[in-house]
């Protein structure tokens, strides 16, 4: 049995994978359950048939990331999967819904006439919304801390439903609603790219509020983190992060205000590394809040090695060909589309 | 509230519909996709339009199979979590990187380049999606090879060792993956879901022929399904058997309840039907063949078989629900062996293609295919009871600490969820097979415009050639 751990901190490494696939995942499916939300506010048929051609052939790629993140979990960190999935039951099982409901309107609405394809519209939309505010509250839910009984979830079904994880499930709503406008605007054209940037101006001001409320209720929820980021001199060094973020989003504004292309988009992915890597911060080492390590939760060392050569082999070739398929589908989005 | 209902039950219907609803549409893909890759591949080669009507056709049906296919199978990703979390954290080590590979090196590779064989007609070469056809097809397999790795592995354990902790550690990965159980598996899967496919693609040729409608496409349809009826259908009894036999020498309780059999003895007859009751230990109103049995399992006439009571009664798996599927799935084989033979008589004759009862016959077994894997997935998964990893850890023991309400209510949902896409999915498959091959693309829903350029700026720079 061949195993790296004498070589390797393979709690870290996969550490640091797990967090890349889902921060992939967030931004990835990010922007298109970010038009999926924004689907019915589109100021014609046309428009949101031009949205949804510009995401139809990445969203499949996209949600695979979530796949990984759930399979990586389960095989590096079998214990944090088997803790957390029960924990979060309720709204793990209210996102898979709403991820089943928008996932098949792709398909269906192009299928469908008349009144029927107005279902599927609904379905997308609703789908969308339930999907990113779940997952927002997942994250809510996981940050306030699980209660375990050795190996085992020990609280209530409802634990993670609180003020604060209802504020990080709209929070991502809106996140979400950035990507998707900031996608369109880069994607599409004439109507439907002035009307994305409507909303996107609308969308960043929630978004800045929402980022500001959830980054400011963090210290009070664990008193590791307040004292993480409000001691000297952790402090100063940690300051980067808050000002590059609010960087971000002056960067964001202004790059709608002066109708940029791409720089919209790409500052929205700025504000959510910024977020992401300071969740990260407060939250290490921590693989189940207060409670379980990443070490602690580990899976043996030859089955992280077993997955980390395979990870180090397809990885790049995953990216790379991913990387091609948006390579094939670049340029601005018609609404006219057949297969 | 709802404190009577018993959280593993549940868990295990829950577990059990979902996945039961999931494995529908990978029965079906795998085997469409190496099927278009293969009507692809003609067009290519002949250049005749009828391929590339075929192949438009019956990709937009992938296309709506696949998206149900994507969106089951990320819910059952999570419910190894939420509905077995003690197993997950007991054999994660053994069973979580087989599924890390899956998502590795299929699900981004099936998911990644069916967009290019959805929408890149315009923007990529003829031969580049060709490619990406044989790509889909091959990520299908492959994920079929992981998983049906994962579940054999459950079936038929080894290259493990259980520490002091309770938990699963790998000791060899080799035998982990090529599990005793797992060839046998995979090819019967693997067949089983080729099989599906010729069966629809058949059915639906044999339908348009009893229409006189798209008699030409028709024919390639249905006389491609019976290629596979005729030289695949009866290679499956024969796989089946070798997996039986695997099975006899590993899960033998499995064997026995399939049997219908109670007693241990020499010369054990065969059950062709019967009421296995498992309060007064024996079959009633059984109609045997006497000996068939033994000679099927041990391939003597007084090999000797073991019964169901060799088995204390908490080791022995559900009777009944084992016994009858088994029987379905029979049923369903020997039905596909029969119409390869009636397939190839009919060509002697030069009436394969205008017998009217025969497209009958094939219209009937459009379905048969979804129904004999699901038969088939029910006496394997059902005959591993009570046990989830056999002989080493019960499915009683691996349930999560969720409340029995909240799994009932999610169940609930999942029903609803489901039957509606599964309505609104069948219909829309219908619609497309009622549409017809080769008959002009109106665009997307409804806005009556021939394939347009798929990207504005794009419209005059597509490669040349002929695209499919």
């Amino acid at each position: 049995m061949f195993s790296f751990e004498n070589f390797l901190d393979l709690a870290f490494v996969w550490y640091g994978l797990i967090t890349t696939a889902m921060f992939l995942y967030v931004i990835l499916d990010g922007f298109d359950l970010g038009v999926g939300i924004l689907f019915p506010f589109a100021p014609s048929e046309s428009c949101r048939d031009r949205m949804m051609n510009s995401i139809a052939p990445f969203w499949d790629g996209n949600e695979t990331w979530l796949v990984l993140g759930g399979g990586g979990l389960f095989a590096a960190f079998p214990l944090a999967y088997a803790v957390v999935m029960p924990a979060l039951y309720i709204p793990v099982i209210l996102m898979l819904l709403g991820l089943v409901f928008r996932g098949v309107a792709f398909e269906f609405r192009f299928k469908a006439s008349g009144r029927s394809r107005k279902i599927w519209d609904y379905a997308f939309h609703f789908g969308s919304m339930m999907a990113a505010f779940m997952q927002g509250m997942i994250l809510g839910g996981f940050v306030q801390g699980i209660r375990i009984d050795g190996r085992q979830f020990a609280g209530g079904s409802l634990d993670f439903l609180s003020a604060f994880s209802v504020m990080t499930g709209l929070a991502l709503v809106f996140g979400y609603a950035l990507l998707g406008s900031t996608w369109l605007i880069m994607k599409t054209d004439e109507t439907t790219q002035e009307w994305a940037r409507k909303c996107a101006k609308y969308v960043l001001i929630f978004v800045v509020i929402f980022m500001g409320l959830v980054s400011l209720s963090m210290p009070f929820i664990n008193a590791d983190i307040r004292s993480l980021w409000f001691s000297l001199p952790n402090f100063f060094m940690l300051l980067p992060m808050p000002v590059l973020s609010a960087f971000f989003a002056y960067s964001a504004w202004y790059a709608v205000k002066r109708q940029k292309e791409y720089g919209p988009f790409l500052y929205s992915l700025g504000i959510f590394l910024m977020n992401y890597i300071g969740l990260g911060i407060s939250l290490w080492p921590w693989m189940v809040p207060y409670e379980i390590t990443i070490w602690q939760a580990a899976a043996a060392p030859e089955s992280q090695s077993l997955l980390l050569v395979g990870t180090v082999i397809m990885l790049p070739v995953i990216l790379t060909y991913t990387a091609y398929c948006y390579y094939v589908f670049r340029g601005k989005t018609s609404h006219e589309e057949t297969y | 509230m709802l404190d009577f209902l018993d959280p593993v039950i549940l868990a295990r219907i829950q577990f059990a519909f979902t996945v039961s609803f999931h494995i529908i549409f990978p029965a079906f893909t795998i085997g469409l996709a190496s099927w278009l890759a293969v009507v692809e591949w003609r067009y290519l080669k002949t250049g005749k339009k009828i391929y590339q009507d075929i192949y438009r056709m019956w990709v937009k049906i992938f296309a709506v199979t696949f998206g149900m296919g994507v969106v089951s199978g990320v819910v059952l990703s999570y419910q190894f979590g939420t509905n077995w979390s003690v197993f997950s954290d007991r054999v994660g080590n053994v069973i979580g990187p087989l599924l890390g590979y899956e998502v590795l090196t299929a699900f981004f590779l099936e998911a990644s380049f069916l967009g290019v064989m959805l929408f890149g007609w315009n923007r990529v070469s003829p031969r580049m999606h060709f490619a990406a056809t044989i790509v889909v097809a091959f990520g299908t397999l492959l994920s079929s090879f992981w998983i049906l790795s994962a579940n054999s592995w459950m079936q038929t354990p080894q290259g493990y060792r259980i520490d002091a902790d309770g938990l699963f550690y790998p000791t060899d990965w080799l035998q982990v993956i090529f599990n005793p159980s797992f060839s046998y598996r995979f090819a019967h899967m693997v067949l089983a879901a080729y099989l599906t496919t010729a069966f629809v693609v058949g059915g639906v040729g044999a339908f348009y022929l009893f229409r006189n409608q798209y008699t030409q496409h028709a024919r390639v349809m249905l006389g491609m399904a019976m290629i596979m009826a005729v030289f695949v259908a009866p290679l499956q009894p024969i796989i089946g058997d070798l997996h039986g036999l695997n099975t006899l020498k590993h899960q033998p309780a499995k064997v026995a309840a399939m049997e219908g059999l109670w007693e241990t003895q020499r010369g054990a007859p065969l059950v062709l039907f019967g009421w296995p009751d498992e309060n007064r230990e024996e079959t009633r109103y059984a109609l045997e063949i006497p000996k068939l049995s033994s000679l099927i399992l041990t391939h003597e006439m007084d090999g000797e078989v073991k019964g169901l009571k060799e088995w204390p009664r908490d080791e022995r798996p559900p009777v009944a629900g084992v016994f009858w599927s088994f029987r379905v799935m029979v049923g369903i084989g020997v039905l596909m062996v029969l119409t390869g033979i009636i397939a190839l008589v009919l060509f002697w004759r030069k009436r394969l293609f205008s017998t009217r009862w025969f497209q009958i016959w094939c219209m009937a077994l459009t379905p048969s295919g979804f129904i004999a894997v699901l038969a088939g997935w029910f006496v394997s998964e059902v005959g591993r009871q009570p046990y989830i990893v056999y002989g080493v850890m019960r499915t009683a023991e691996a349930v999560s600490p969720v409340a029995a309400t909240n799994i009932a209510l999610s169940l609930l949902a999942f029903i609803a969820a489901y039957t509606f896409i599964f309505g609104a999915g069948s219909y829309y498959i219908l619609r497309l097979i009622i549409k017809g091959p080769g008959t002009p693309d109106t665009a997307y829903g409804s806005h009556g415009l021939q394939s347009p350029p798929l990207v504005t700026d794009l419209g005059n720079e597509t490669k040349g050639g002929p695209h499919v």
